[in-house]
């Protein structure tokens, strides 16, 4: 009863199927509509060995080695992982840790190789032309070896959402045109002008999961894409059953779970994936990128990034090789003094702060941003305390109190925090920028949930010792109860049996 | 080193100090009609509580070691403008001081500050007055409005006078210059055995002279129309969402409707109810106080049914002719409970689950 009254409060006055929450930020799209640009080749190229989400690749190059460009550089060392590309032609200078762009700053193991300026590509994979006729587990093996990952910025390995569970068919495929962060175009831009290679990617992803069903969304600030898509859509006869939807603009309409509720009022089960309610969600982006793997053979190696900002001299859409250095892009719009300007990766609202610019462009790149210091700090105030004006909870998509969950990671009751949802919050920042007291909830709530995390481990990894320890007991009491039995069947004859067994005991020990 | 924030790295560009102005704002055609009530004498009131709850404010943040740039949240301010309006004409200055300062140090500082407090600290002040002054809080000014007014409330040595050194001064007494509320004056009638409809015919009372706010009362409190305008301000500003005053009000109308069908005698009509006392500023200006009332939609409905049910339990059963502020203050206690209970419900959990 409780749950129906909630419903029907948060529903009141709203759309069937408008995901709860959301918020108008103002769209900052300067480079909407501008053509794309081929970024230069950067002289050096740094490949970072974990570009998306999962287990780190390891080298399969040595320094001093030449590549070409779409060799395969670096091999997955798990399930959960993609290989990574050369992004040129060139030779392998140095094999070591680079920093990437992500919060922690942190360096990890990169491939540094030096352009030779020939671009002179590897041509080993053939393209897939007859895919139609191909099973899915060959071509999923072909995203999966082309270095796949959602481009959208989440960067989760593409092939894996492409796995097929009889239990659970995919009924309707959904391509994520929203683009809702502020300032990106980059999808907006690839979806004007490479139409025909989406829906070719779109085929293939739906011939791949059997279904013949899919939804194009877009907001309505990209009218014209929605137009070309639609236009391109009617000159295909395999896609009869695809449907272009304009969605209103707001933030965050492109987080997957709430895309998936507009589009079919359904909600992915908490702990549960798309797939489990026959939803299978991808990126334009990405989706194209499955286009050139399939079709041309071609890995990832090159991605379309905004690069914009209100710092910046000439916003505009780069196509972008992977691993060129972020100054070596900017300097391509004109950006190469970086005094009283701070830079993004990615949109404001979901995007990390960047320590410098030496960093290089990675698979999730979609939009650098070059904020004006004053700007940025705007956003950036001191906190104040929560007067409780409620409108955290009013702009939340998940549906969770924010500042009660603030107040409980701030105050380490992380147990409390875990029944108030902490982890169905999706990041997407609306709390925080509604806050007329600048609290930095998301900030607590990745506190919170880094904190649950490492307690877990700590948890996992006492529970697991103590097992081990509770088990060497047991084996040396087993062992002392078995010498006794034999000491006592064997009185005199054997002196000697004793100082064997304890030699065992230690061995076992060892291996412990 | 460079300080490293972490997103969204976007703001809305709310503030406090622009929320608590925009119900200052909100406030001012309810002190506009207390002006031309009772004259310099309202003035006087609004601006000494005013004047008084900013320096209480000044001097608690200087103890605690606050930075003084904390005033400018416009949140003392307005708590000095609300306990105003919730007072009596008659109020001597050294009781509006001391309410101001109830209601910044007992009210709010206390807890620690904006944001901690648990009960609303004009409401909570004014409780302290009633509590400790009943006589002087309960002797309602003849208004300006009436036939013959005792005083020339607009006379601005007059009202130095009275404010300053009491109705003694004028040669006068409270009896001579007050005159009893409405609500007062039903609950008053009813102990003696007249009906409700008996009561109200004897006071003169008009619907329209309420809904305009020309009967007397606390001086912020006597005019509906001025009230609901600042009221539909804040709707529409989105400073306060309808969830409260609307299931304030409606609760309380719903239940003087039935038991006024019941018992006609006993029990007052809905519109007089709704029109009386101090309901339409607590519904609108005090029960949506965001520190002291839920945060959730479903939380301030069952907060506003809450209050209903108290406020017209109170003003039917009680021993004080107003419940409006007991009910506000009684149903802030609960509000931590009602959070708890009234969260909505999450993405991906509970029924819609496919």
């Amino acid at each position: 009863m409780p749950a129906m009254l909630r419903n029907l409060a948060q529903r009141l006055g709203m759309m069937a199927h408008s995901f709860v929450g959301g918020i108008h930020p103002p769209q900052h799209k300067l480079s909407a509509g501008l053509k794309s640009e081929l970024c230069p080749l950067a002289p050096l190229h740094i490949m970072p060995m974990k570009q998306h989400i999962g287990v780190a690749c390891s080298p399969l190059v040595a320094v001093g080695d030449r590549v070409l460009r779409g060799q395969k550089i670096a091999k997955s060392e798990g399930y959960v992982s993609v290989p990574v590309h050369a992004p040129t032609s060139g030779r392998v200078v140095r094999i070591g840790d680079h920093a990437i762009p992500h919060p922690s700053g942190m360096g990890i193991p990169s491939i540094f190789i030096e352009t030779d300026g020939d671009d002179a590509v590897d041509e080993s994979l053939a393209p897939l032309a007859d895919w139609r006729s191909m099973e899915p587990a060959l071509l999923r093996e072909r995203v999966r070896m082309c270095g796949l990952a959602g481009l959208g910025g989440a960067v989760f390995p593409t092939f894996i959402k492409l796995v097929q569970d009889a239990r659970f068919p995919i009924e309707t495929v959904i391509l994520n045109g929203i683009e809702c962060e502020p300032w990106l175009t980059s999808d907006h831009c690839l979806m004007l002008e490479y139409a025909d290679e989406i829906l070719a990617g779109l085929a293939i992803i739906m011939h791949m999961v059997k279904t013949d069903a899919a939804i194009i969304a877009i907001e309505d600030n990209k009218a014209d894409a929605a137009a070309v898509l639609q236009q391109a859509l009617e000159a295909r006869d395999d896609l009869a059953d695809v449907r272009v939807v304009v969605l209103p603009t707001r933030y965050p309409q492109g987080g997957e779970k709430q895309l998936i509720y507009t589009l079919t009022g359904r909600e992915v089960p908490a702990g549960k994936l798309p797939m489990h309610i026959g939803v299978l969600c991808q990126n334009v982006g990405t989706t194209r990128a499955l286009y050139q793997a399939v079709m041309q053979g071609r890995p990832l190696t090159e991605r379309m990034v905004t690069v914009s900002g209100d710092a910046m001299p000439r916003p505009g859409n780069l196509l972008v090789r992977i691993g060129t250095p972020m100054r070596h892009v900017f300097a391509q719009r004109g950006l190469d003094v970086f005094e009283q300007v701070r830079l993004l990766h990615g949109g404001p609202m979901m995007g990390e702060l960047l320590r410098h610019p030496d960093l290089p462009v990675v698979k999730s790149t979609n939009g650098m941003l070059a904020m004006r210091e004053p700007t940025f700090m705007a956003a950036h105030q001191p906190e104040q305390p929560c007067i409780r004006c409620g409108h955290c909870s009013e702009a939340c998509p998940a549906g969770l109190v924010p500042n009660l969950l603030a107040d409980q990671c701030r105050s380490d009751q992380f147990e409390r925090a875990e029944s108030y949802n902490l982890f169905d919050c999706i990041e997407c920042g609306a709390c925080s920028y509604v806050c007329p007291s600048h609290i930095p909830l998301v900030h607590y709530f990745r506190y919170g949930k880094g904190q649950i995390a490492q307690q877990r481990r700590e948890k996992h990894f006492a529970e697991e010792s103590r097992g081990r320890s509770e088990a060497r007991e047991m084996r040396i009491e087993q062992e002392k109860q078995a010498r006794a039995a034999r000491r006592s069947s064997v009185r005199a004859a054997h002196v000697g049996q004793s100082d064997d067994g304890s030699a065992d005991a230690a061995g076992e020990e060892k291996k412990d | 080193m460079l300080l490293m924030l972490s997103s969204p790295h976007a703001h809305g560009g709310d503030t406090i100090r622009v929320m608590m102005l925009t119900v200052i704002l909100a406030l001012l055609p309810a002190a506009a009609v207390s002006v031309y009530l009772f004259g310099w004498l309202a003035l006087l009131l609004i601006l000494l509580c005013m004047a008084a709850s900013l320096a209480t404010e000044a001097v608690c943040l200087k103890l605690m070691g606050k930075p003084l740039s904390t005033l400018l949240d416009n949140s003392a301010a307005l708590t000095g403008l609300l306990l105003a309006l919730t007072l009596p004409a008659l109020t001597p200055w050294w009781m509006a001081v001391l309410g101001s300062i109830f209601a910044i140090v007992l009210g709010k500082q206390i807890y620690g500050g904006i944001g901690y407090n648990i009960f609303n600290p004009a409401l909570s002040a004014r409780v302290i007055l009633l509590i400790s002054f009943p006589l002087q809080m309960t002797s309602w000014l003849v208004p300006m409005s009436a036939a013959t007014p005792p005083v020339d409330l607009y006379d601005l040595s007059t009202c130095l006078t009275l404010f300053f050194a009491g109705p003694d001064a004028l040669k006068s007494s409270l009896d001579a210059i007050s005159m009893a509320s409405p609500l007062g004056h039903v609950k008053t009638e009813w102990t003696l055995g007249v009906p409700v409809e008996g009561a109200l015919a004897a006071y003169n009372y008009s619907y329209l002279n309420a809904f305009l706010g020309f009967e007397t009362g606390s001086i912020g409190e006597t005019s509906v129309l001025a009230l609901l305008i600042g009221g539909v301000f804040l709707l529409a500003r989105h400073s306060i969402t309808w969830h409260i005053p609307f299931s304030y009000l409606a609760t309380v109308a719903l239940l003087a409707a039935l038991f006024n069908a019941i018992d006609p005698a006993h029990f007052a009509p809905p519109m007089f109810h709704l029109f009386a006392g101090g309901l339409m500023l607590c519904a609108f200006f005090m029960a949506t106080d965001p520190v002291s009332s839920p945060v959730t939609p479903l939380g301030q409905i069952v907060f506003g049914v809450g209050c209903g049910v108290l406020t017209w339990s109170i003003r039917s059963f009680g021993g004080y002719p107003e419940g409006a502020m007991f009910s506000v203050l009684l149903m802030n206690c609960a509000v931590p409970l009602i959070d708890h209970y009234c969260r909505p419900r999450v993405y991906g959990h509970d029924g819609r689950r496919v």
